[in-house]
């Protein structure tokens, strides 16, 4: 048997999830609707207003993308535990924070990356100008991988626990909140006239810090569910 | 003499222990709360912009400090509990959860109530205030979190990764008056010298310390029913004089 190199293994991993959820599309759908679902109702409720909208634009794009990427959180690991292919990764001699980095990619991949490529065409129900548009991408492209390496620390904690749905999201909303305010403050920061730096420098020290940190987490946060 | 350092890190020898030390933490807690809180409502004099109002900070500054602290010191021994594997730590920490919460709590209420008189509103997004509610909702995740695993070992565990992972926000919440700019006064007590009256200060040390003896109390009371609940099964609970009538 040749042994894979770390790059091998990541792609083995990430391939692998993307084939299986590619079997079940509507996994994948279900969370980008929800999302344009969220966004779409909030002119409902506020009022069709456009200055206002404009100004509440990256805020309800930013909380609407927390909350569709919880609802997926609960798929990241279970269908895995169900069928014991966790088990068989855990025993594997591969890294396990690789295998698990891998998960969490290709969970970025399905439920982050759809989300960023809908957020411009949702901008545009908010009157959002072009610039403000660009910088919201930029901002979800470095906050939405975030969510989903934090996501997976609540998600390998609650496995197979009773009401893990809704325990997730109590865990992981708090942790996500750096996130949200600097992700937000970036497209305010360029919708007000002042330079995005700074809040996409934060956020980049957030996905590099959750990059290193959250995969060896989750992994022992597996081992110990799985006890 | 060899002295036996572990000898109370079992939960056999830590309850009678702690039986002893409740009425002393909490008779002190008492007397200290009653002497600060005279000191902080008849001796200190008005202060000459918030007049009566600031007395408040004689329960909320306590209690914010206490808050932070107590996730602290929470995490500490639940980091202790997965690193050593020492089942009293584990314990300590679910039993310090519920205190930790309540001070938290407390600090948003009296902050609420400060906050009307002095800012005109019950509640602002100023960092600080969401720092703080950030806080109530990390403990609540702890003790959510603890409270759905029905194995108390994996329980313990799981909720110490997690308390781990959300002492990364403790000095957040510390620094995030310097990083936001907001609305919430800057520290008035410094450790170069502070613009405080002398009794508004020993009052406010007094309460502060007497805080921290309650939660010492208190956390001590709740652990020695944890103990008894998870050791349930074995001899030496049978064999205890309030268990046995």
């Amino acid at each position: 048997m040749n042994r894979l190199s770390l790059f091998g293994l990541l792609r083995l991993v990430i391939n692998r999830d993307l084939m299986l959820a590619m079997r079940r599309r509507a996994d994948v759908l279900t969370t980008l609707i929800f999302f344009v679902m969220v966004v779409s109702l909030f002119p409902l409720g506020v009022g069709p207003e456009l200055g206002m909208l404009r100004k509440m634009a990256p805020g309800v794009v930013w909380v609407a993308a927390l909350l569709a990427s919880m609802l997926s959180l609960g798929r990241m690991f279970s269908a895995d535990y169900l069928d014991g292919t966790l088990e068989q990764m855990l025993l594997a001699p591969q890294s396990l924070s690789v295998l698990v980095l891998g998960k969490i990619l290709a969970h970025w991949m399905l439920s982050g990356l759809p989300l960023v490529l809908m957020a411009p065409v949702l901008g545009l129900q908010f009157d959002m100008s072009v610039q403000s548009l660009w910088v919201l991408i930029a901002s979800l492209l470095l906050g939405t991988p975030v969510l989903s390496m934090i996501g997976a620390v609540g998600a390998a904690l609650t496995l197979g626990l009773r009401g893990g749905g809704v325990l997730v999201s109590l865990l992981v909303l708090p942790l996500c909140i750096p996130v949200l305010i600097f992700g937000t403050g970036a497209v305010e920061a360029v919708a007000s006239g002042m330079s995005v730096a700074s809040h996409l420098s934060l956020l980049g020290a957030l996905l590099v810090l959750a990059l290193v940190f959250t995969p060896w987490v989750t992994a022992q946060a597996l081992r110990i569910s799985m006890e | 003499m060899t002295i036996n350092w572990f000898k109370y890190s079992a939960p056999s020898t830590f309850y009678g222990l702690a039986g002893k030390l409740v009425p002393w933490f909490a008779w002190l807690s008492a007397i200290l709360f009653a002497t600060g809180l005279y000191i902080g409502f008849f001796v200190a004099p008005t202060d000459a912009v918030q007049s009566e109002a600031y007395r408040i900070i004689f329960i909320h500054v306590p209690a914010s400090i206490m808050s932070m602290f107590l996730y602290l010191i929470m995490a500490g021994y639940a980091a202790l509990g997965l690193v050593f594997n020492t089942r009293l730590s584990s314990m300590m920490a679910s039993a310090l959860a519920p205190t930790g919460a309540l001070f938290a709590f407390i600090s948003l209420w009296t902050g609420a109530l400060w906050g009307k008189p002095m800012w005109g509103a019950w509640w602002v997004w100023d960092a600080r205030l969401t720092s703080e509610l950030i806080l109530l909702f990390l403990y609540f995740g702890f003790i959510a979190l603890h409270a759905s695993i029905d194995d108390p070992r994996r329980a313990d565990r799981a909720s110490a990764l997690l308390a781990i992972l959300g002492s990364v926000n403790v000095p957040i919440i510390y620094f995030s008056v310097k990083w936001w700019n907001t609305l919430h006064q800057g520290s008035t007590v410094k450790f170069t010298g502070t613009s405080m009256h002398v009794a508004m200060q020993q009052a406010m040390f007094i309460t502060l310390t007497a805080c921290w003896l309650y939660a010492i109390a208190i956390t001590l009371a709740r652990v020695r029913s944890i103990i008894l609940e998870r050791e349930r099964n074995t001899q030496w609970v049978d064999e205890l004089p309030e268990v046995r009538s």
